[in-house]
């Protein structure tokens, strides 16, 4: 069956406290901090992008699956803050792993869905053997505008997933999508940080779309919430994806895995693929997986996944919870330095 | 830089390719056409090599005056770096506190942004370093016995 032949995954070596946030705009931090179930958020380092956080995270997976450049035909990056407006961010990581020219690239946006998306193409052109290995990768580094609400949790990271036939390590028995038009969040072209709908993006946005997709795939897929080991949602804080995932009959031993916002924050296009990928560092054969994406604009993608034997063959060192333990604290000061926050003015 | 000399250079800043010498058994970087202690004898004998981007430090010092577009980094560590194959390159050490990076410690490369032509040109990506373990950071000695009052 087709599905995930590796995973990789990447969370930048800073963080931010929640509390440290609020106390520059003179808000109380420990009730910031549990509202949103947010109490610290990663930092991308002043050198970090979309695109070198997309590269690591593809090393990760060419790395664990034994692959070679020549093994991939298809690079797909979803994300919502790539660094060019025009100029593909997959073809640069494409290169990085040393793929080209012998395949196709693309860049996706669907706000927090563009690398499931991604997941999806993959599966198709897989499915109809027009590739063997496709990799859809899922991240961002989005910010939200200084004093706004989603500074609190606006943050970085991502992860890649190679998706193929063979030596399968996951399989995905099914996908389906939920889509409408729904304008919950969005960045207007030129615009340096995106709006959203304050409550609006809750109930009508997120909660609808990810509860009638996760309804969806386990119709599809003729499961119910038991026969699930893990589920992952999009968290776009600490609250939504444990409201939704019970919401929908899970359980907290089957959400708190793949739940890392309260550590990391929001990593929008890289959420799914982070909590998937700390799922399947720890994960046995046999264990089922419930991923539903979401994307603000909306839709959700929902994935029905299995994991095989082969992935006990499989050098899982480097997980994601050693790359969150390493988080260096910074301060306000350095955070702001670190994502381009201060005006430089021009001295020349 | 030119938009088609960054081009012609990223198999090296993407990738660490460089040169090994088949006569001399010997590796390069960044690449060579031939190896100059064998001088012409070695022509032809030179193959494209992805160093592993494994090394150590030989020496580091900490920048305190940042060179343009490194403004954001001030203070930043610059070290010289044996990568295992022996070729010895210098690059910036990220990740860490520039002070704690001492000789004989271990890196590892990392992918990052190397800089940008302008606000609206070309962005630069290449190779960089960290540190494989991060260091315990000693506390400062905040006694007073080495100022002269």
């Amino acid at each position: 069956m087709n599905g995930i032949v590796s995973y990789g995954a990447y969370v930048p070596g800073y963080k931010i406290e929640t509390g440290e946030i609020a106390s520059v705009w003179g808000a109380d931090g420990s009730a910031w901090a549990k509202n949103l179930n947010v109490y610290s958020k990663s930092v991308p380092g002043p050198d970090e992008d979309v695109i070198t956080i997309a590269v690591e995270a593809t090393r990760q997976a060419m790395k664990r699956g034994k692959l070679s450049g020549d093994d991939i035909e298809a690079v797909y990056t979803g994300s919502e803050s790539h660094p060019y407006a025009v100029k593909p961010t997959s073809t640069i990581v494409a290169e990085a792993i040393r793929a080209t020219p012998n395949l196709t690239a693309a860049d996706f946006e669907f706000a927090c869905k563009a690398g499931t998306a991604a997941i999806q193409t993959c599966l198709g052109m897989v499915g109809h053997k027009q590739i063997k290995n496709g990799i859809a990768i899922g991240v961002d580094t989005s910010q939200g505008a200084p004093g706004d609400a989603l500074e609190y949790s606006a943050s970085a990271g991502g992860g890649a997933l190679v998706i193929g036939r063979n030596n399968v390590i996951a399989n995905i028995n099914h996908t389906t999508s939920y889509t409408t038009d729904t304008p919950d969040f969005w960045r207007r072209e030129g615009q340096k940080y995106p709006r959203h709908g304050g409550r609006f993006t809750g109930k009508p946005a997120f909660f609808k779309h990810v509860m009638n997709c996760g309804m969806l795939i386990m119709e599809k897929a003729n499961t119910k919430p038991e026969d699930y080991d893990y589920i992952v949602t999009h968290q776009p804080n600490g609250k939504f994806p444990i409201r939704a995932a019970k919401s929908l009959g899970f359980t907290k031993e089957q959400f708190e895995t793949g739940l890392l916002t309260p550590k990391i924050g929001n990593t929008y296009s890289g959420a799914v693929f982070l909590g998937l990928a700390a799922i399947l560092d720890i994960a046995k054969p046999g264990d089922r997986i419930l991923a539903v994406a979401y994307g603000s604009g909306a839709g959700s993608d929902g994935f029905d996944i299995t994991v095989t034997d082969k992935i006990m063959d499989m050098d899982r060192t480097e997980t994601v919870e050693d790359m969150i333990s390493r988080m260096e604290i910074v301060n306000y000061a350095t955070y702001a330095k670190f994502r381009g926050k201060l005006n430089m003015g021009s001295t020349k | 830089m030119s938009v088609p000399r960054f081009w012609r250079e990223l198999g090296t800043r993407y990738n660490l390719i460089g040169s090994y010498c088949k006569l001399t058994k010997t590796y390069h970087f960044p690449r060579r056409s031939f190896d100059p202690e064998a001088g012409r004898e070695s022509m032809g004998t030179m193959e494209d090599y992805q160093f592993k981007g494994d090394g150590e430090v030989v020496n580091a010092t900490v920048v305190h005056q940042s060179q343009t577009g490194y403004e954001m980094f001030g203070p930043y560590c610059m070290a010289i770096i044996k990568l295992d194959e022996g070729p010895r390159i210098t690059s910036q050490i990220v990740d860490c506190d520039p002070k704690t990076v001492k000789p004989g410690m271990k890196v590892k490369a990392v992918f990052r942004k190397l800089g940008e032509d302008s606000e609206s040109g070309i962005l630069h990506y290449g190779t960089k370093f960290a540190l494989k373990e991060i260091p315990e950071i000693e506390e400062e000695d905040e006694s007073l016995s080495n100022i002269e009052l």
